[in-house]
């Protein structure tokens, strides 16, 4: 038997996450700043106020500069399914192409289409269709969302498809399940708001600086108002959708839910960790204390995961010896089955879809059809047939519980946030300390490291799985050297640093012209 | 048991595909300006020119490209996964200079750029010659086809569970050594730099300008015929990979893209059609000082590049052949997605024409003046 070679599927996952973190930079500006601009646009058209365009305008240059980048960066990860995760890509192929090819459809042809009347349509069509132009380029940024998304959902929480062993591949049999998966639903609310929450911080931050330099002042005011309204109203539903993200974990995926909670031996009325640090070195199996310190509040994390305090919340132990109840989807009682179990029910569906297909060859009608139920009944631990060892379903907890615990922090300090710029806005008639001012421009980094940590618990969280349950990354896998995989990522590293710093200096220069020229 | 309606999406979907892929072609004169920016403009205003001509389309043609490989992988995966997976060289070139491209309008005249104008003019140079030559290597291995291997069982291998690999260490750098391959591939780069030309012709007011283009289409119109006849010379003469329709078996059978035409006599008259409009588009601009050319060759080139793609997969066609073993061949029928997905994408796809309504009516009103230098200097947002 040929040996796996591990490497490649590290720097093949290594080099996703690069890629994907990098679009991930400037897709949540996009999202929540074309939005901005088109409140700030519909105030210029309400009012013909010229100072209104003036904001508009520059705070499209910056738009601008930023969707050219993200852009550059999306294409490659397209591709990269193809490239690097090949037998992934036949193997959901049916179900997963079909988001992307609409996105392409409908939300990048509608978002480049408009950003073109937006940027050079301003002296050569009417102002209503300007501003219809405007709206439309967030209205396809958010779709451009929505698709991916669902694809990015549907892994996560595979519905609405079966697996066909002629073709060797899962089928879709249900696209409105796809589209509307819990899942799906709320990975796009929490997402998209998240974009939202992060251009708010970014308009507050900038204005902020002006603010302290005592330039431009008008438009700083009426971008701080602008944003903190909105930044205040998407981090309050941020939160709101981010609790409804971890309910959908802890239902569909609770090995990482235990991974984001530190939760190594379950608990009825399980506590949620406010603050925490995990013991070093431990492992799921021995007797050492899980943290070396913690904060916690009791019952919550077995209400906010099933939505009753006395709920039994399995963790990673349990997960893997299993021999617990549970409800599943169609809400029967169900006793956990072990890693060791689902290890050897994968290899029984792999082996009956070998046998299948051999049964098809010669003919056999009779095989084909045992065959077949055999997959059938086993398909569900389909993955779990191609990894040898029970904790190889274990993802990185530290990492994926400092991110979650870090993300969730940060959410509810930029609330509090925005509430005490709209109050000093209010109250105080715009008097806010040089201090304040400073710490609105350190929100923008803050911002955008909340992000970064939202997708690492949700990817990382994820591992070893590409499908959860039905397909692990080393399954996914292109059949390529690991050392040709390296030399792309290394090129990728230096190419996107590259144009980053590029992007953040001619951000900076064209922070630092302000409004005036900013136009050019 | 044939399933006629599974059998007619295949099609419908290989159509929507070789469309997508023709208006590529068409759009890639974004490419071959890039390559003309230094050729044509003499001062810094004519460059300026040129760029924003060219700039103001980009993420036209980029689009399009990321459109084309989305529907692709939706409609026939198992292409998407071997050849991408595969040929993983050629396509992450592909990827790299396109990437490139995409920040350089808009990072090129910015103060405080970091690398300086000239190297993001240099990328814009890089993705004209590379995005051309290697998509046109690309795409004419659907003729010519390729080492790779596609196997199912491989799945329930534990130890390797690859369904499609590549059987040369190359990875899709071998298909840029093939003289056919490369016919096609500069075929479609000195095609790029000529519509390019007779675009500009037709979108830029200024006389010199106009003047040194009509006299680059000359030099790049006959470099374009002798490619393109060699290609086509070249694909008629030769035996093509064609499928047993009653057994799925691939065989290679003399002179099939010949064939091909003339049993599909629409898709024959197609093809004359779009040779002797990019021809007439071309040689009237030549004759005398016309703006319009850009219509004729485009359209012309449309209707081409289409013919050529319907032929590589209608008519029992492999469109991306193994010769590691023909039997590994992709045809629009063992490659495609399930009908339940074909049939709910046909749905979607009814969209396009009313995308490509909004994407004409919304360019239309922002293009009425052609680009000249008072535009320029009174335009905010300037490349
Ligand atoms: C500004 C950024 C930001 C902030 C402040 C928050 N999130 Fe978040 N979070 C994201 C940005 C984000 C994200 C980048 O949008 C993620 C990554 C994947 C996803 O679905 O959304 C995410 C993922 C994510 C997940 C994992 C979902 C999955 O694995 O499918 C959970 C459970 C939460 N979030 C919960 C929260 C809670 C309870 C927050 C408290 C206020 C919170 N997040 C604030
Ligand atoms: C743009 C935001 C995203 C970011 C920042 C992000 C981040 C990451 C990270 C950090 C990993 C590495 C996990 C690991 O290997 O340990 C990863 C893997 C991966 N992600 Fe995402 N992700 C994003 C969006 C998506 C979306 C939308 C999809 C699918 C539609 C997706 C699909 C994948 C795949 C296929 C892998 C590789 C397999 C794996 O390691 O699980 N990602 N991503
Ligand atoms: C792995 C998953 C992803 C893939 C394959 C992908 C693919 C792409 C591609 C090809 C583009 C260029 C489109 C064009 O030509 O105009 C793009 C841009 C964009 N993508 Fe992604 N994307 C991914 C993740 C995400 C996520 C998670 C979001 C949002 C939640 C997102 C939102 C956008 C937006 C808004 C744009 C427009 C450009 C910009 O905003 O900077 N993408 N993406």
């Amino acid at each position: 038997m040929e040996h796996f070679d591990l490497s490649l599927v590290n720097w093949s996952r290594a080099q996703f996450a690069l890629t994907a973190m990098y679009h991930w930079v400037f897709v949540p500006l996009t999202l929540g700043l074309s939005l901005i601009i088109a409140f700030m646009e519909t105030l210029y058209y309400k009012t013909g106020d010229q100072e209104w365009k003036r904001i508009t305008k520059f705070w499209m240059t910056l738009f601008g500069i930023n969707f050219a980048i993200g852009v550059a960066t999306g294409i490659i990860l397209e591709f990269e399914f193809g490239t690097n995760w090949s037998n992934y890509s036949w193997f959901v192929g049916d179900i997963f192409g079909a988001p992307l090819a609409i996105e392409g459809i409908m939300a990048f042809f509608m978002e480049s289409t408009f950003i073109a009347v937006m940027f050079f349509g301003w002296n050569k069509v009417s102002k209503k269709f300007h501003l219809i132009s405007t709206w439309l380029v967030a209205l396809g940024a958010n779709l451009s969302a929505l698709w991916i998304l669902v694809a990015n959902a549907w892994m996560q929480y595979p519905a609405g498809m079966n697996f066909n062993p002629d073709t060797a591949r899962n089928e879709m049999n249900n696209f409105w399940e796809v589209l509307l998966s819990p899942v799906a639903v709320n990975k796009f609310l929490h997402t998209t708001s998240s974009g939202y929450v992060l251009a708010g911080l970014f308009v507050v931050g900038i204005s902020a600086w002006y603010l302290l330099k005592g330039r431009h002042i008008l438009l700083a005011k009426r971008s701080i108002i602008i944003a903190s309204v909105f930044g205040l109203i998407s981090s309050i539903y941020l939160a709101f959708t981010g609790d409804g993200s971890a309910y959908q974990v802890a239902q569909k995926q609770p090995m990482k839910l235990a991974a984001m909670e530190g939760l190594y031996k379950g608990k009825e009325g399980a506590p949620l960790i406010v603050i925490g640090v995990l013991t070093p070195g431990k492992e799921y199996n021995d007797d050492k204390e899980p943290y070396v310190f913690r904060i916690q509040i009791p019952k919550l994390l077995s209400f906010l995961g099933y939505r009753s305090g006395n709920a039994f919340v399995p963790g990673i132990k349990d997960i893997i010896d299993g021999n617990y109840t549970y409800t599943d989807q169609d809400g029967k009682q169900k006793v956990a089955l072990s890693a060791e179990q689902k290890i050897e029910r994968g290899r029984i569906a792999i082996q009956a879809l070998a046998d299948y297909r051999n049964a098809k060859e010669n003919n056999d009608s009779l095989g084909m059809a045992y065959n077949r139920r055999l997959l059938d009944e086993n398909f569900e631990y389909f993955g779990y047939g191609y990894l040898n060892d029970p904790k190889s379903i274990i993802p990185n907890v530290p990492l994926t519980f400092y991110s979650f615990h870090i993300m969730v922090g940060l959410g509810f300090l930029f609330i509090a946030f925005f509430i005490l710029m709209l109050c000093l806005i209010y109250f105080n008639g715009f008097k806010i300390s040089r201090w304040l001012l400073r710490l609105s421009i350190l929100m923008i980094p803050l911002g955008y490291l909340a992000g970064q940590l939202g997708w690492i618990v949700a990817e990382v969280g994820r591992q070893p799985w590409t499908i959860q349950d039905i397909l692990p990354t080393v399954a996914a896998v292109s059949r390529i050297d690991s050392s040709a995989v390296q030399i792309t990522f290394f090129l990728f590293f230096i190419i996107f640093t590259s144009l980053l710093i590029a992007e953040l200096r001619i951000m900076f220069t064209q922070i630092k012209k302000g409004p005036n020229d900013g136009g050019k | 048991m044939v399933d006629t309606t599974y059998i007619f999406l295949q099609h419908y979907w290989w159509f929507i595909i070789s469309l997508l892929g023709a208006l590529l072609v068409f759009l890639l004169f974004v490419q071959g300006g890039q390559t003309l920016i230094y050729t044509l403009g003499k001062t810094e205003m004519e460059r300026t020119m040129v760029v924003n001509a060219l700039g103001r389309k980009w993420d036209l043609t980029f689009t399009t490209l990321v459109t084309f490989g989305g529907a692709f992988f939706a409609s026939f995966p198992l292409f998407y996964s071997t050849s991408f997976g595969g040929a993983y060289w050629v396509w992450m070139a592909i990827l790299f200079c396109f990437t490139l491209q995409a920040v350089s309008y808009e990072f090129r005249s910015k103060p405080n750029n970091f690398l300086g104008s000239k190297t993001f003019e240099a990328f814009l140079f890089i993705n004209g010659l590379l995005g051309t030559v290697l998509l046109g290597t690309a795409v004419a291995t659907f003729f010519t086809g390729s080492e790779f291997s596609v196997a199912k069982i491989n799945l329930t291998n534990l130890a390797n569970p690859t369904i499609s690999s590549w059987e040369t260490p190359w990875h899709g750098l071998e298909a840029a050594l093939n003289l056919h391959n490369l016919s096609l591939g500069l075929a479609v780069f000195f095609l790029a730099r000529v519509l390019a030309l007779l675009y500009f012709m037709n979108n830029i007011n200024h006389d010199e300008l106009f003047a040194r283009s009509r006299k680059h289409l000359l030099y790049n119109a006959v470099p374009f015929l002798v490619f393109f006849l060699t290609f086509v010379i070249w694909l008629f003469i030769r035996d093509g990979f064609a499928v047993n329709p009653a057994t799925g078996d691939v065989f290679m059978q003399k002179h099939k893209y010949l064939l091909n035409l003339i049993q599909m006599p629409v898709i024959l008259v197609l093809f004359l059609v779009g040779v002797v409009l990019v021809l007439w588009g071309i040689a009237k601009s030549l004759l005398k000082p016309y703006t319009k050319g850009i219509w004729f060759t485009g359209i012309g080139t449309v209707l081409t590049v289409l013919s050529l793609f319907l032929i590589a997969g209608y008519n029992n066609t492999a469109y991306y052949p193994s010769t590691f073993n023909l039997q590994h061949s992709l045809t629009i029928f063992n490659s495609s997605s399930s009908k339940f997905t074909l049939t709910t994408m046909s749905i979607v796809s009814l969209l396009i024409p009313f995308v490509a309504a909004y994407i004409w009516y919304a360019w239309k009103s922002i293009n009425t003046k052609k680009i000249d230098e008072d535009e320029l200097k009174n335009e905010t947002h300037v490349y």
